[in-house]
């Protein structure tokens, strides 16, 4: 038996580099842009006033951004005297927290991916279902990326507890001494103590992730199911793990940038979104792989079954996105409604496009069962899918991180293709590493005559 | 037109051996009238050449039938007729009101979809209460799977390609039109 192995392609690989190279080169952009001091901030202020829409809105951002930061609220009340000079230093520290915050934003962002299909993979595992374990290599590929992704998530927030940047107001003794809410909050909210709950899971992840990579590339020499059955009983115990640890990731990781907000099904939310940006990978994964004559197994069934997923995962989405939204606006508390007061007005086309494009675009697309095995489909969902949650990771981060000073531009671009070019680079190295299907796995049968 | 009313029927019990006597059968140009099984057999559908159901393009009409219907009902309900002041936000609009009608309007979409398909599968089906049960044998809703052949006067030749293919029993029947 011929064991098929992938070979990855000199063009991928200059694909990703040059990705990799003009990210950095985008990012370095941004940070060298970036205003060094509240003079600098002011003069590119007034640069703007000059062509764009910032000009009319001028008196209504200082009313916003006060709301939006409670903290600076305080501060400005009190000194109503020196309220511009307050406004110019948070507008200042907005714009140096941009090319922060678009580094931060893509990085977890393609992490995401990788946590999301690990746990897709477990539930596979667990679940001892028949028809994926085809595309377990696909997947054990993409999660290769969790570790070194989350390696430079945990770095930039170490970064972040330097004082390197705002990103995170509760990281600035500053600000917490100022700020009742954020102290109470201190037992739980502090740098060393979310640093090393951060490394405690992406330890956890990773071991699960070493243990079940090693069993099954071990269950594919293997006479008797042993591995096998070592695998399904670690993937049911790390599910346990990864749903406990994924929410507390989210809140530190993600809704600590609002420290007055909370909602309670935020770890749902980013579980979802991070969910359906994995699945959407492995498929587009799967798809790249068979156009270039491997995974010659996969049919239209397997596609139709990850296009099932891609479409109920948009829908589980957008209920949890609607519910958390409407729960707020019905009770109409105002340190709970600021959150989607912020969102809606400051990023209208961002946030509801969101919706667009996770919702109504794949919901539209894929409802059709025939339109689920075709590829160009699958493809363009998929492709629409993550970019949609990327939007999302920005909407959950950039409206603390620079207000209404957010931009699509050359930085946050940057940041993403930096991100995707490291991101295809381990993945389809990582490919090379085993056999491209998971002969061994007793459901292999079942995998390869499987069809709808 | 006696002949016409003259069917065979063959008796299995497994349904791969009865998915593999439908595509025999369907191969040699024998025109199958029914086939009678205890549960779904999967596949069934295909090999029997039926076509495929529109059932899906139903849900979606009466899906969008619903969801018009809830909101000429909300609106006359919340907004019209006694307007009510939701969340404290007294904007008495639809729009901007929608938010806590949303869980309503996807209520009445699946409502209407679900009830109006399974009213459609029993007209379709000629299924209503009370209906007198059309299988030849009590034992196709326990563990037997019957096919029922129009005869068309090639008994013979239909005979021997059952046994063949692992019938357990091959009677003739008179249908009473």
């Amino acid at each position: 038996m011929v064991e098929e192995r992938y070979s990855f392609n000199r063009k991928l690989k200059l694909l990703s580099f040059s990705l990799m190279i003009l990210g950095l080169m985008g990012l370095c952009f941004g940070f060298i842009t970036a205003p060094k001091n509240i003079q600098e901030a002011r003069e590119v202020m007034s640069n703007h006033s000059h062509g764009e829409h910032h000009s009319e809105n001028s008196i209504k951002n200082t009313e916003k951004i006060d709301i939006n930061s409670l903290s600076i609220m305080y501060k400005s009340k009190k000194e109503e005297v020196e309220h511009s000079n307050s406004h110019d230093e948070h507008v200042f520290h907005q714009l140096s927290n941009k090319p922060w915050a678009a580094l931060y934003v893509a990085a977890f962002f393609f992490f995401m991916i990788s946590l999301g299909t690990l746990a897709f993979y477990a539930i596979n595992r667990a679940a001892q279902v028949g028809w994926s374990p085809i595309l377990f290599r696909v997947m054990e590929g993409i999660t290769a990326y969790m570790l070194p992704g989350g390696l430079i998530v945990i770095f930039i927030l170490f970064l972040s507890g330097l004082h390197l940047n705002h990103l995170f107001i509760w990281m600035d003794p500053e600000v917490v001494s100022h700020d009742k809410i954020i102290a109470a909050k201190k037992g739980y909210l502090n740098v060393p103590f979310v640093l090393a709950r951060g490394l405690f899971f992406l330890a956890g992840w990773s071991l699960y992730r070493y243990f079940s990579r090693k069993f099954s590339l071990a269950q594919d020499l293997a006479k008797d199911n042993k591995y096998h059955r070592k695998n399904f009983r670690i993937s049911a115990a790390f599910l346990v793990f990864y749903i406990v640890t994924e929410s507390i990731m989210s809140w530190d990781w993600i809704m600590s940038i609002d420290p007055h907000w909370f909602s309670t099904l935020f770890g749902w939310y980013v579980f979802a979104s991070m969910f359906v940006s994995g699945i959407s990978t492995i498929a587009l994964v799967t798809i790249y792989l068979k156009s270039k004559g491997y995974l010659k197994e996969v049919n239209d069934s397997h596609i139709h079954d990850l296009g099932k997923f891609m479409f109920g995962v948009s829908v589980f989405w957008t209920y949890l996105w609607f519910s958390q939204f409407m729960l707020i606006w019905y009770s109409n508390i105002p340190e709970e409604v600021t959150y989607f007061i912020t969102r809606m007005e400051d990023y209208k086309l961002p946030f509801f496009g969101m919706v667009v494009m996770n919702f109504i675009f794949p919901f539209l697309m894929l409802m059709n069962s025939d339109y689920k095995r075709m590829n160009t489909f699958i493809v363009t969902t998929g492709v629409v899918i993550i970019i949609g949650h990327y939007i999302d990771v920005f909407n959950m981060i950039m409206p603390s991180a620079v207000g209404d000073q957010w931009f699509i531009g050359i930085t946050e671009i940057g940041g993403f293709m930096f991100f995707m070019g490291l991101f295809i680079y381990i993945v389809f190295n990582e490919l090379t590493k085993a056999p491209l299907i998971a002969k061994g796995d007793p459901f292999y049968g079942e995998s390869e005559r499987f069809h709808y | 037109m006696v002949e016409n009313n003259k069917y065979i029927h063959a008796l299995y019990d497994d349904d791969d051996t009865l998915l593999n006597a439908v595509k025999v059968l369907r191969e040699n140009k024998f025109g199958i009238d029914e086939v009678y099984t205890p549960f779904p057999v999967h596949g069934l559908d295909k090999v029997m050449g039926i076509n495929e159901t529109r059932i899906s393009i139903m849900s979606f009409i009466y899906g969008c039938i619903g969801f018009s219907i809830a909101v000429l009902m909300i609106n006359f309900i919340m907004i019209e007729d006694w307007p009510q002041n939701i969340g404290g936000k007294p904007s008495f609009t639809f729009f901007e009101n929608m938010p806590s009608f949303v869980p309503v309007l996807f209520e009445m979409t699946v409502y209407f979809a679900a009830h109006l398909m399974v009213i459609t599968f029993y007209l379709r089906s000629k299924l209503w209460p009370f209906k007198k049960s059309e299988n030849p044998l009590k034992s196709t809703t326990d563990d037997k799977f019957l096919i029922e052949i129009h005869s068309n006067g090639e008994d013979k030749k239909i005979k021997a390609l059952l046994k063949k293919t692992g019938a357990l029993e091959i009677n003739m029947h008179e249908k009473e039109e």
